[in-house]
C-alpha cells in the first residue's frame, strides 16, 4: 500500500506544480494562445473520459453527446436560471451530463467493441437530432451565451479570457489528480484486468458489467465539465456538439494518447488543437487532409499512443 | 391508405439505395474485419464522378438514356482506381490491429478523401437532375411518382441477387464466403487470403460508389453528402448483423420505413427515427438480427 500512497503524493505534488506553471505562464501568454489552451484542456478533458473507458475496455463513439449535454446545461443555467459563477456551471455541466448518463449506463455496458461504440454513438445522434429540431434550444444555430462571473466578481473585459483559462485550469488538473489516483485503485486496476480478459474477472467475483456502467458515468461527469468549460470560453453552444465527427476527434485525441497516462491525454488534446488551428490557418482548404495523415502517422508509428513514451520507461524503473 | 402507400414507397426507395451501400459496407466488413468509416467517402466519390460522368456524356451529345451507362461507368472508376489505393497502399498496413482502432483508420481516411472530393470538384453544389426524369412518371392510385424511384428498387433488387449469386454460385464467391467463415483455415487451404481481401474491398467500394451514382441524380451533390451516409449505414449493418447480407436487406427496408413513418407522421423525430430503431434492436438482439453466436474466449 506504501507504494500506491508514495504515488499519489508524487502525483499531487507533479499536479500542483503543473497548474501553478500553467497558471503562472497563462498571465503574460497571448490571447490565442491562451484560447487554445483553454479548448484543449476543456476537449481533453471529454477525451479523458474515453481515456478511462479504454482502460475498461471498450470505446466511446458518442462522447460528443455529454459534451454537447454539458455545453448546453452551463449555457441554459446562465441564460434561464441566471447561475452565473464559471466553477458552479461547470460542475453542474458535469453532474447533468452524469444524470444523463446514468439510465443508459447499465445498458451499455452489457456490449462491447464495435458494438459499444456504435451504440453510444446511436446515442448521441439522437441527442443531435432532438438539438436540431428543438426550437427552444436554437435550433441548428444553437445560441449564444455571456461571460460567467467567478465567486461573485466579474473580471474586467481584459481579464475574461484569463479567468476562463484559470477556471479551466485548475479544475482540469483536479480532475487529472483525481483520475491517477483513480486509475491506480483497486477499481481502476480491476477495469486494467477486465481489458485483458474480461470471464477471467468475472470468475473471480468483480462485475465487469457494473465497472463498465461506473465508469462510463465517470467518463460523463468528465465529459460534461469539459464541455461547459469549452462553451464559457466559446460563448456559444450548438448541435454540433453532439455530431459524430465531434466524437471523431476526442477519440482520435484518446488514441493519440494511449490508455496509460493522464497527462499523455491532456497533451494530445493540446497537440490536436495545435495541428488543426495551424493547418487551417495554412491550409485553410486541406486541413482535414493534413489531420488524416497526422492521425494515420500517429496509429502506425505511435499504436499505444504517447503516453508510451513515458509510461514504458516508468514501469521499467518500478521492475528495477 | 393514400398515407400508408405514400410511406411505404418512400421508405422502400430510400430503402433500395441504402441497402445498395450497406451491401458494399457489410461485405467489407465480413471480410476484412473493418467497420469502413471512409465508405461514405466512396458514396460521395461516386455521386460526384457520376455528376462529372453524365456531364461528360450530354457534351458530347450522346443520347439521354445512354446518362444510366455514365453512372455505372462512374462507379466502375471510382471502384477500380481508388480501392485498390486504399486497400493496397494504406489499409494492408494495419490488418490485425484492434478492430476499434481500425475504425479510427478509415475515420483518417475519410478526413483525407473529404478534402481531396473537395481538391477535385471544388465546394459548389453540382446537379444531374436529367436521368431523374428519364422513366416519367407512374401514376399510382390518385398519386403520381417518379418512375425512377421504381427503377431504383428494381436495380436493388438485382444488385442483391448479383451478389447473392456471386457469392453462392460462383468459385471466387465461395473462396470469400471461406475467408470470412475463417480466414486462418481458408488461407491454409491454399486459398490466397489477400487477393480475396483486395477483391472484397474492391466489390464493397463499388457498391458504395453505385449507390452515390444512382442518388446523384436525387439530390445536389455536395460537400457533407458523404457524412451522413456513413452513420445511416452503420445502422443498417449493425441492426442487420455485421457481414450479413440478409441482415443488410432486412436493416435497409426498417431504416428506409422508420424514416418514411417518421417524415410522414411525426417530422420532429425525422433525424433520430433511424438511430432509436437501432438502439431498439441492439437491446433486443446485441449482435443484430442476422447474426450469429459466437463461443465465449476463456
Amino acid at each position: 500500500m506504501s507504494f500506491y500512497r508514495s504515488s499519489t503524493s508524487r502525483t499531487f505534488a507533479a499536479g500542483l506544480f503543473m497548474m501553478l506553471v500553467l497558471l503562472l505562464a497563462g498571465t503574460a501568454m497571448p490571447r490565442w494562445l491562451n484560447f487554445l489552451i483553454t479548448m484543449a484542456a476543456a476537449n481533453g478533458l471529454v477525451s479523458l473520459g474515453i481515456v478511462l473507458l479504454m482502460r475498461s475496455g471498450v470505446v466511446s463513439f458518442g462522447q460528443g453527446l455529454v459534451f454537447a449535454v454539458g455545453g448546453y446545461a452551463a449555457a441554459l443555467a446562465f441564460g434561464q436560471w441566471g447561475i452565473t459563477d464559471a466553477v458552479l456551471l461547470a460542475l453542474g455541466g458535469g453532474v447533468i451530463a452524469a444524470l444523463v448518463a446514468l439510465p443508459f449506463a447499465w445498458l451499455i455496458a452489457r456490449y462491447r467493441g464495435i458494438f459499444f461504440a456504435m451504440l453510444s454513438l446511436a446515442l448521441s445522434m439522437v441527442l443531435y437530432g432532438l438539438l436540431m429540431k428543438s426550437q427552444a434550444m436554437g435550433g441548428s444555430d444553437g445560441f449564444n451565451m455571456g461571460r460567467p462571473t467567478l465567486f461573485g466578481l466579474r473580471p474586467a473585459d481584459s481579464w475574461s479570457a484569463y479567468a476562463n483559462f484559470a477556471v479551466t485550469i485548475v479544475l482540469t488538473a483536479i480532475v487529472g489528480m483525481a483520475a491517477r489516483v483513480y486509475f491506480d485503485s483497486t477499481h481502476g486496476l480491476v477495469a486494467l484486468a477486465a481489458r485483458d480478459n474480461e470471464i477471467r474477472v468475472e470468475y473471480l467475483g468483480s462485475s465487469v458489467q457494473g465497472l463498465i456502467a461506473t465508469n462510463f458515468v465517470i467518463a460523463a461527469f468528465v465529459g460534461g465539465l469539459g464541455g461547459a468549460l469549452a462553451v464559457m470560453a466559446l460563448g456559444h453552444v450548438e448541435p454540433e456538439f453532439s455530431y459524430w465527427t465531434r466524437s471523431g476527434d476526442f477519440v482520435f485525441v484518446a488514441i493519440l494518447a494511449g490508455h496509460h497516462s493522464v497527462l499523455a491525454a491532456l497533451i494530445a488534446s493540446t497537440v490536436l488543437e495545435v495541428v488543426r488551428s495551424f493547418s487551417s490557418a495554412y491550409f485553410p482548404n486541406t486541413w482535414q487532409l493534413v489531420l488524416g495523415v497526422f492521425l494515420l502517422a500517429v496509429i502506425r508509428f505511435l499504436p499505444r499512443g504517447i503516453g508510451s513514451l513515458w509510461e514504458a520507461r516508468r514501469q521499467r524503473g518500478e521492475q528495477a | 391508405m393514400t398515407l400508408f402507400m405514400t410511406i411505404l414507397i418512400d421508405g422502400l426507395t430510400y430503402a433500395s439505395w441504402l441497402f445498395i451501400v450497406a451491401l458494399g459496407l457489410t461485405l467489407v466488413f465480413g471480410v476484412l474485419k473493418i467497420l469502413n468509416v471512409a465508405h461514405g467517402s466512396f458514396y460521395a466519390l461516386g455521386a460526384y464522378a457520376a455528376a462529372s460522368m453524365v456531364g461528360w456524356f450530354a457534351s458530347m451529345q450522346l443520347a439521354p438514356e445512354l446518362s444510366i451507362v455514365a453512372m455505372l461507368l462512374a462507379a466502375v472508376v471510382v471502384a477500380a482506381l481508388v480501392a485498390p489505393l486504399c486497400e493496397r497502399g494504406l489499409l494492408r498496413s494495419f490488418y490485425g490491429r484492434d478492430e476499434v482502432l481500425l475504425v479510427l483508420v478509415t475515420f483518417a481516411l475519410f478526413l483525407i478523401l473529404e478534402d481531396v472530393t473537395k481538391l477535385i470538384w471544388g465546394v459548389n453544389p453540382l446537379y444531374v437532375s436529367e436521368p431523374y426524369m428519364l422513366f416519367g412518371m407512374v401514376e399510382f392510385g390518385d398519386l403520381s411518382y417518379v418512375g425512377y424511384d421504381f427503377v431504383l428498387i428494381a436495380v436493388a433488387v438485382v444488385v442483391g441477387s448479383i451478389v447473392w449469386w456471386g457469392l453462392n454460385r460462383t468459385r471466387t464467391g465461395k473462396l470469400v464466403l471461406a475467408v470470412i467463415h475463417s480466414e486462418e483455415v481458408a488461407s491454409s487451404m491454399g486459398v490466397n487470403v489477400s487477393h480475396i481481401y483486395t477483391l472484397a474491398f474492391g466489390a464493397g467500394i463499388f457498391l458504395a460508389a453505385l449507390g452515390g451514382a444512382l442518388t446523384a441524380p436525387m439530390i445536389s451533390v455536395q460537400p457533407g453528402v458523404s457524412v451522413g451516409v456513413i452513420i445511416v449505414s452503420f445502422a443498417v449493418v449493425i441492426i442487420g448483423g455485421l457481414g450479413s447480407i440478409p441482415g443488410a436487406a432486412i436493416g435497409a427496408l426498417i431504416v428506409g420505413m422508420a424514416r418514411a413513418s417518421a417524415v410522414h407522421l411525426m417530422p420532429v423525430a425525422e433525424l433520430f427515427s433511424i438511430y432509436v430503431v437501432m438502439a431498439v434492436v441492439l437491446m433486443f438482439k446485441p449482435e443484430g438480427l442476422f447474426q450469429r453466436d459466437q463461443a465465449r474466449k476463456i
